[in-house]
């Protein structure tokens, strides 16, 4: 195994930095880091923070794409640092910002508090159609039943989807890629009966009326969830429901 | 200093502190409960286990072999009345996550599937694919949102607990985005912390799981119990430490050596089983500490395959055929693709052992209630023994659940008895929990770097308190740490700002760390016999004459803890001798 996966590589980190304290506004940074081939942005930033520059602001835990923490823009594209690697960024400079559409709390920290509100506003929990307790044993789920929501269960709320969405940019109203992805995982789901407390939520304007259909959000997930495909799905069900309701409301739904 | 009033706050918001939350909730739902944690819920390390969840659920098993397993497993230093609750609530707990929607994996008939794993002589681990815990966390979470009594505070960063009239009365906390620190003032305190492997230089641990919860309650009183007991799980990869799941074995994968023999039969788990057909608690499928310490054992006879990162062995999954590998393992398949560049489909994968999982922590009872009145602990920052002296894996995910909502109900009980506190006393404690942060800003004089004191103890650590240990190197482990702790009181803050400064959060971890790795160190120099994890080369077997016992270290200002021992509870199973040869006898 002799290759250049351990090779030697100095790249120089444009990096946005903020602090609130003594910053009339963001500035970039430029740091010139020692790295090696095989690394991840994640590693080259660390390693910033331990040899050069420890007032370096930003997230990350668990290093395996899966926490959801270090997601940031990578010369212009949302992704997660642990996932981004240096071996796709042949060029000598990086340019690293922190989520776009987001508010800055400082340097690549960003803040957080929509995302988490809109996630809460969808209800993403199991409202159980038909109750059962727990000593009655579980509720049968097929695996092709499972299949029709797997895909959006996958979802690590790093938000960088938010950050891709053209239209969560010019309307920060838009619940979003991430939060519908997530409802539409429940409605999907043989054991829920809670889409038409959802549908209150995601079915307005505020909700997937707002998206246009760029597709920018499955293209930046990491973890294909697809969520354009969520939201294709939940404007097609959500048609349905309002033809059902004027037109044919002698049908029962 | 703002004061939040609550009537039980729960540090760590991972899989057992929202457990535990939800436990409140809805079984005491008219208590207020704070849910403090430096990470969003999501984000915490619950979400990086792979494999699954242990609970008896099928006709061919039994709670008895759910016990037996564990309890050997654990080299018989678990305390068997702790595992008797777990298993039996097992079950229970799995079945309340598909309830709330868990993805479990599924039989054709809609009934949920069980893997086989490590250790364990019937299948019975609960998953969802490979992606077990990240979902069991984000059920939870998901879960928890519906609960209006459950208070957030995402990006709080625990400091202290406030401790008068002999019991927990709450705690100080920095709001990460002010950088103020806050009161909280709660009838009980339940830690939720997780584990501290971050100690070690090559771990497959998250940034975040610094053993804040462990120290916290050790610097307040409350002993740490077993903590020289560390798992080193079998398969990470060699550069990144990145876990692959023991799932891999538990589906067909094999371990070879650099001349594609399955070693592990020359270490007690044979005979050879047919390749692709796993045979359980046999060859690939012993247990953990068996399996890595085999691996240690190749690459001292010279058998182990060298590699760009230094000696590994080989984990073979081709035969497993990329539909079988895409189904069951394609977090696995992308995690090698990302960080070796190396496919699993079409190439074998090499590893090494890493540092995985502190089978110790904060001494609890079987009712998740510490030595300390008023905290209760639960998760991998506890330790109420369910783990002995090896972890059997897939049996943590479930002691979250378990004692998660057994750590609620203590706390609810207590709550409702609990006296008024003395205000002023926990005011001034408060104030000097603030007057340390303030000092640390305003110190000018301070020489040691926060990078460079982690770079020695990772170095320490990696060097006397590994796979396999010698009085010689604990002894110089220990030393070294009480140095380190040392000169920790005199390091330097780069970083001045108050809003989300981590060079003083990465301070402070820094220093329960190393309050932590001292407390392994020290504990490991005592114990003179091997035992699960704890391999000693100078005192290579297990004394059960004089080391059938949990030792127990306290804290002792900057000197070094001192260490005690607590008795093993023995119920049904008597020391025994662990057995791995499958059907051989």
């Amino acid at each position: 195994m002799t290759d250049n996966r351990l090779a030697a590589r100095q790249i120089e980190l444009e990096i946005l930095r903020y602090d609130p304290e003594k910053d009339q506004e963001p500035h970039f940074e430029r740091y010139s880091v020692p790295c090696i081939n095989e690394w991840c942005v994640l590693d080259a930033l660390n390693h910033l923070k331990d040899s050069i520059d420890p007032t370096l602001a930003y997230r990350w835990s668990c290093h395996m794409q899966v926490c959801g923490s270090c997601g940031m823009m990578i010369n212009g594209e949302p992704k997660l640092a642990c996932k981004a690697m240096l071996r796709d960024y042949p060029d000598a400079v990086i340019r690293i910002e922190p989520l776009a559409h987001f508010p800055v709390e400082r340097d690549l920290v960003s803040v957080a508090d929509d995302f988490m509100d809109k996630l809460k506003r969808v209800k993403p929990y199991l409202i159980p159609g038909k109750v059962r307790v727990p000593t009655e044993g579980e509720y049968k789920q097929t695996p092709a039943q499972l299949k029709r929501y797997r895909q959006f269960a996958m979802c690590i709320n790093c938000m960088l989807c938010y950050a891709a969405c053209p239209e969560y940019g010019l309307q920060p109203k838009f619940i979003g890629p991430a939060a519908i992805s997530l409802a539409h995982r429940y409605n999907q789901d043989s054991r829920d009966g809670g889409r038409d407390e959802r549908q209150e939520e995601i079915a307005t304007n505020e909700g997937v009326w707002e998206c246009t259909f760029v597709g920018a959000c499955s293209e930046v997930c990491p973890k294909h969830v697809d969520p354009a495909a969520a939201l294709q799905q939940v404007k097609v069900a959500s048609t349905v429901d309002w033809y059902l309701e004027h037109f044919m409301s002698w049908v029962k739904k | 200093m703002e004061t939040i009033q609550t009537d039980v706050a729960i540090i760590g918001a991972g899989g057992a502190g929202l457990r535990a939350a939800i436990a409140l909730a809805q079984e005491s739902p008219k208590l207020r409960i704070a849910l403090i944690s430096k990470v969003y819920p999501m984000r915490s390390h619950t979400c990086a286990a792979e494999g699954g969840a242990a609970g008896v659920i099928k006709d061919n098993d039994s709670f008895e072999q759910h016990f037996h397993d564990t309890v050997g497993g654990g080299d018989w230093l678990c305390d068997q009345d702790a595992v008797d609750y777990h298993i039996h609530e097992a079950p229970k707990e799995l079945m309340q996550l598909e309830h709330w929607g868990c993805p479990w994996n599924r039989e054709d008939n809609g009934s949920v599937a069980v893997r086989p794993f490590g250790g364990m002589k019937i299948e019975r681990t609960w998953f969802a694919a490979d992606k077990s815990g990240f979902h069991i966390l984000h059920t939870l979470f998901q879960t928890s949102l519906q609960f209006p009594q459950i208070q957030r505070y995402d990006e709080y960063f625990a400091t202290d607990l406030l401790v008068d009239d002999g019991r927990c009365q709450g705690f100080t906390a920095i709001e990460m985005k002010s950088g103020s620190m806050r009161r909280f003032k709660a009838g009980a305190v339940i830690i939720a912390g997780g584990g501290a492997s971050r100690m070690f230089p090559f771990n497959t641990n998250g940034a975040i799981k610094t053993g804040d919860g462990m120290a916290m309650a050790y610097r307040a009183g409350a002993p740490l119990k077993d903590m020289e007991f560390v798992q080193y799980h079998p398969t990470g990869l060699p550069n990144t430490g990145t876990l692959l799941t023991e799932a891999c074995r538990g589906e067909g994968g094999v371990l070879l050596n650099k001349d594609n023999y399955r070693f592990l039969q020359d270490y007690g788990m044979g005979p050879e089983t047919p390749k692709g057909q796993p045979v359980l608690k046999t060859m690939e499928l012993g247990p953990r500490d068996r399996v890595s310490q085999a691996i240690w054992g190749e690459m001292q006879k010279g058998r182990a395959v060298d590699t760009p990162w230094g000696k590994c062995v080989w984990l073979d999954l081709r035969h497993l055929g990329e539909k079988k590998i895409n189904e069951r393992l394609p977090f696995v398949r992308d995690i090698c693709i990302s960080y070796l560049a190396m496919d699993p489909v079409h190439e074998m994968i090499p590893i090494v052992p890493v540092v995985h999982y502190m089978m110790g922590g904060i001494h609890t009872d079987t009712k998740a209630a510490t030595s300390l009145p008023g905290l209760f602990a639960a998760g991998e920052c506890a330790c109420v023994s369910i783990n002995g002296a090896n972890r059997l894996g897939s049996n943590s995910l479930v002691e979250i659940l378990v004692f998660g909502r057994r750590a609620a109900l203590s706390a609810a009980e207590y709550v409702a008895a609990a006296k008024p506190g003395n205000e002023a006393a926990l005011v001034a404690q408060a104030d000097a929990s603030q007057a340390r942060i303030d000092e640390l800003f305003a110190r000018s004089s301070g020489t040691e770097s926060i990078a460079g004191l982690r770079k020695e103890m990772h170095e320490t650590m990696g060097d006397g308190a590994g796979i396999y240990r010698t009085q010689e190197g604990l002894a110089k482990t220990s030393a070294k740490l009480a140095e380190l702790r040392r000169r920790y009181q005199n390091i330097k803050l780069h970083d001045k700002s108050r809003v989300y400064n981590t060079d003083l959060l990465t301070a402070l971890e820094l220093g329960n760390m190393l309050d932590c790795a001292e407390a392994v160190a020290v504990s490991g120099r005592e114990r003179k016999e091997s035992r699960g994890a704890h391999q000693r080369l100078d005192f290579t077997a297990r004394d059960d004459d004089k080391y059938l016992r949990h030792s127990m270290a306290y804290f002792n200002g900057l000197e070094p803890p001192r260490i005690d021992y607590r008795d093993v509870v023995i119920t049904t199973s008597p020391p025994g001798v662990r057995d791995y040869s499958g059907e051989k006898k």
